[in-house]
C-alpha cells in the first residue's frame, strides 16, 4: 500500500483525537459522511481544496495529513520485522502503523538499531577471544614450549641409562626452552594486561563512574578548597558520556562536597597524623559519623595517607555504587561481589562498626583490614523504615593473621572450591 | 626390518624429543620441519605412519592432510595430528579432512608411542 493512500488513516486519527464525529466533519468541509467514510477508509483519494479544508476543519497543516512517517523509519520497522523471524507481523500495514503511532515506532526502531548494536559488540567480543591472532600466538607458543619442555623431561627422567652427550643434549634444550617458556609467559601476561587495560574504558554508567574518579584520583581540589562545584566537574568530564554515569557522579560529587565543609583536609590530614588512620577515634575526634570519616579517608590523594587505601559503598540492595581500587582486593566489575565482605555484615546490622581481617582469593593471598558500617541515608522517622547504604574501608595488613575470614571478588572468578556462600560456579579452572 | 616414521613439525626440541623416543623404541625416524614441500616429503620418504603438527612454516596440516587424502597412494596412510589447541573445531577439522589420530599438546612420551604402535596395527 503507498503511503500517499493512508491520508485517510491521518485524517480519522487526528479527527478521533480532536473528539469530532465524522458527521460533523463532513458538514464543515462540505462534503457527505458516507463519502468522508470513504476516505477515511483509503477507499478514496484526496488532494486539493478537500484536504485544505479538512486540515482546517482539523486545525492541522495539509502535509501534516499529506505526508506519511519517515522512510527511514519504515525501512528500519521493516527490517526489525524480518529480523524477528515473526511470520504473523502485519507487513502491509507498516505504514499505517508508523502513520498512527509515529511515537511508537520511533521506540521500536530506535530499539531495534540497538539491539542490532549490541548483537555487533557481543560478536566482536567472541570474535576477539576466539580469533585474537595475538592470543592464539602467544597460546600456541607457550603450548609448545610446554610440550618440549615435558617431552625432554620424560626422557630423562624414565631412561637412567641415556648416554652422556645425549644426556647433555637434552639438559640444554630443557634450559633453552624453559627460557623462552618464560619469555612467552610474560609476554602473555603484559598482553592480557594491556587489554584489561582499554576494557575498564568500557561505558556502562558505573564503569564511567570509576574511570572518571580515578583518573581524578578519587580527589578534589576544588570541593576541597570550595573553589568549585559539583555540576561544572561533571559538566567538564570527557569520560561522563552518559546522562545516567553524569547523575551518579554528581551524587557522589554532593556528598564529598558536603564531607569536605565539615572535615576540612587540613584538619583532617594533621588528626590523622596524630592518632593514625583509625576511623572511630577520628569520629571521635570529629564527633561526625564513621561513614563521613570512611568516606573523606577515601576522598584524601594516596600520597597524603600513611597508606594506600580503598573504600566500596553500597545499598541496601547489595549493589556497588561507588569504588575506590585499592591494588590486591579485587572488586568485581559487573556481578555481584562476595557476600562474605565485612561490607554486607554490617548491612545486616546497622549503625553497628564491624572491623573484619579477610584474605583475598588469589595469587598473592594478600590479607586487608576491612571497616565498615551501615548508615541512614533517609531522614528518621517513626512512619518510614529508613534506608541505608553500607560503607567499608580497606587497608593493607602487612602483619598477616592466621584465621583471616577468606572472601573473593565475585562467586564467577573466585577459585575457592568450598564456600557456603557460593552462588554459582566458577569459570577458573586449576591450572591455566 | 623397522617401521619408518615420519615426523613433520618446526620445533626443533620437538623433533629432537621425539625423535629419541621413538628411535628408543625401535623406529626408524625420518623428519621434515616445513610445509612447502611437506608432500614431496612423503612420497619420497614412504613412511608407514606420518606424525603432522597442524601449525607449520608455509602450509597448515590441513592442507597437507586434504592432499595426502586425494592422491591413492597415500589416501589411507595412517596419519598421527597433533595441534596446539584443544577445541572441538579444531578436533572436527581433524577428522574432517581425514586424520586416523589426533593428539592435543602438551602430550606425553608414553601417548606418542602408542599412537603409532596403535596406528601400524603393532
Amino acid at each position: 500500500m503507498a503511503r500517499d493512500s493512508l491520508v485517510g488513516s491521518r485524517i480519522r486519527e487526528r479527527r478521533v483525537m480532536n473528539g469530532i464525529r465524522q458527521a460533523e466533519l463532513a458538514t464543515q468541509a462540505e462534503i457527505s459522511a458516507s463519502y468522508l467514510n470513504l476516505i477515511e477508509h483509503n477507499k478514496r483519494r484526496i488532494g486539493g481544496k478537500l484536504l485544505v479544508n479538512i486540515a482546517a476543519a482539523l486545525g492541522v497543516e495539509p502535509s501534516v495529513l499529506s505526508e506519511g512517517a519517515e522512510a527511514a523509519l519504515i525501512a528500519t520497522l521493516r527490517e526489525a520485522a524480518a529480523s524477528s523471524g515473526k511470520t504473523e507481523v502485519e507487513l502491509d500495514r507498516v505504514d499505517e502503523f508508523a502513520g498512527r503511532f509515529p511515537g511508537w515506532a520511533e521506540v521500536l526502531a530506535d530499539q531495534y538499531k540497538q539491539v542490532q548494536s549490541l548483537e555487533r559488540t557481543v560478536q566482536s567480543l567472541t570474535d576477539r577471544l576466539a580469533h585474537d591472532p595475538h592470543l592464539a600466538t602467544s597460546m600456541h607458543e607457550l603450548l609448545t614450549m610446554v610440550t618440549a619442555i615435558r617431552s625432554t623431561a620424560g626422557i630423562l627422567h624414565e631412561n637412567d641409562q641415556i648416554e652422556p652427550e645425549w644426556q647433555g643434549r637434552f639438559h640444554r634444550n630443557l634450559n633453552e626452552d624453559s627460557l623462552r617458556l618464560a619469555e612467552s609467559a610474560q609476554t602473555l601476561v603484559t598482553y592480557l594486561d594491556g587489554q584489561d587495560e582499554t576494557a575498564t574504558k568500557g561505558s556502562s554508567p558505573q564503569e564511567e563512574l570509576d574511570a572518571f574518579s580515578k583518573e581524578n584520583n578519587y580527589h578534589f581540589p576544588a570541593l576541597e578548597t570550595a573553589s568549585g562545584w559539583p555540576e561544572d566537574l561533571v559538566k567538564g568530564a570527557s569520560t561522563l558520556t552518559t546522562v545516567a554515569a553524569r547523575d551518579m557522579a554528581k551524587r557522589v560529587l554532593d556528598a564529598y562536597q558536603h564531607d569536605a565543609k565539615r572535615l576540612p583536609r587540613p584538619a583532617f590530614l594533621e588528626a590523622i597524623n596524630q592518632i593514625g588512620l583509625k576511623p572511630d577515634l577520628l569520629a571521635q575526634r570529629f564527633d561526625v559519623s564513621l561513614s563521613t570519616i570512611l568516606r573523606r579517608c577515601a576522598a584524601m590523594p594516596d600520597d597524603a595517607l600513611p597508606m594506600p587505601v580503598g573504600l566500596v559503598v553500597c545499598d541496601g540492595s547489595g549493589a556497588l555504587l561507588f569504588r575506590r581500587q585499592l591494588r590486591g582486593f579485587s572488586l568485581p566489575r559487573f556481578s555481584a561481589a562476595c557476600a562474605k565482605w565485612p561490607l554486607f555484615k554490617a548491612l545486616s546490622q546497622p549503625m553497628q562498626p564491624v572491623r573484619g581481617i579477610v584474605e583475598m582469593a588469589g595469587h598473592d593471598a594478600d590479607q586487608f583490614e576491612c571497616l565498615a558500617i551501615a548508615d541512614r541515608i533517609s531522614a528518621v522517622s517513626f512512619e518510614k523504615t529508613p534506608l541505608y547504604n553500607a560503607y567499608m574501608l580497606i587497608l593493607p595488613r602487612l602483619d598477616k593473621v592466621e584465621d583471616p575470614r577468606l572472601v573473593g571478588s565475585t562467586c564467577r572468578i573466585c577459585p575457592r572450591a568450598k564456600c557456603e556462600g557460593r552462588n554459582m560456579p566458577s569459570i577458573l579452572t586449576q591450572g591455566i | 626390518m623397522s617401521k619408518r616414521v615420519l615426523l613433520i613439525e618446526d620445533e626443533p626440541n620437538i623433533i629432537e624429543a621425539i625423535s629419541f623416543i621413538l628411535s628408543r623404541a625401535g623406529w626408524d625416524v625420518v623428519t621434515h620441519s616445513n610445509g612447502h614441500d611437506a608432500i614431496e616429503a612423503v612420497q619420497n620418504r614412504q613412511p608407514d605412519v606420518v606424525i603432522l603438527d597442524v601449525m607449520l612454516p608455509g602450509r597448515s596440516g590441513y592442507e597437507i592432510l586434504t592432499d595426502l587424502r586425494a592422491q591413492d597412494e597415500t589416501a589411507s596412510l595412517p596419519v598421527l595430528m597433533l595441534t596446539a589447541r584443544g577445541q572441538t573445531k579444531d578436533r572436527e577439522m581433524a577428522e574432517r579432512v581425514g586424520a586416523s589420530l589426533f593428539m592435543t599438546k602438551p602430550f606425553s612420551n608414553g601417548e606418542v608411542l602408542d599412537a603409532v604402535n596403535q596406528l601400524v596395527g603393532a
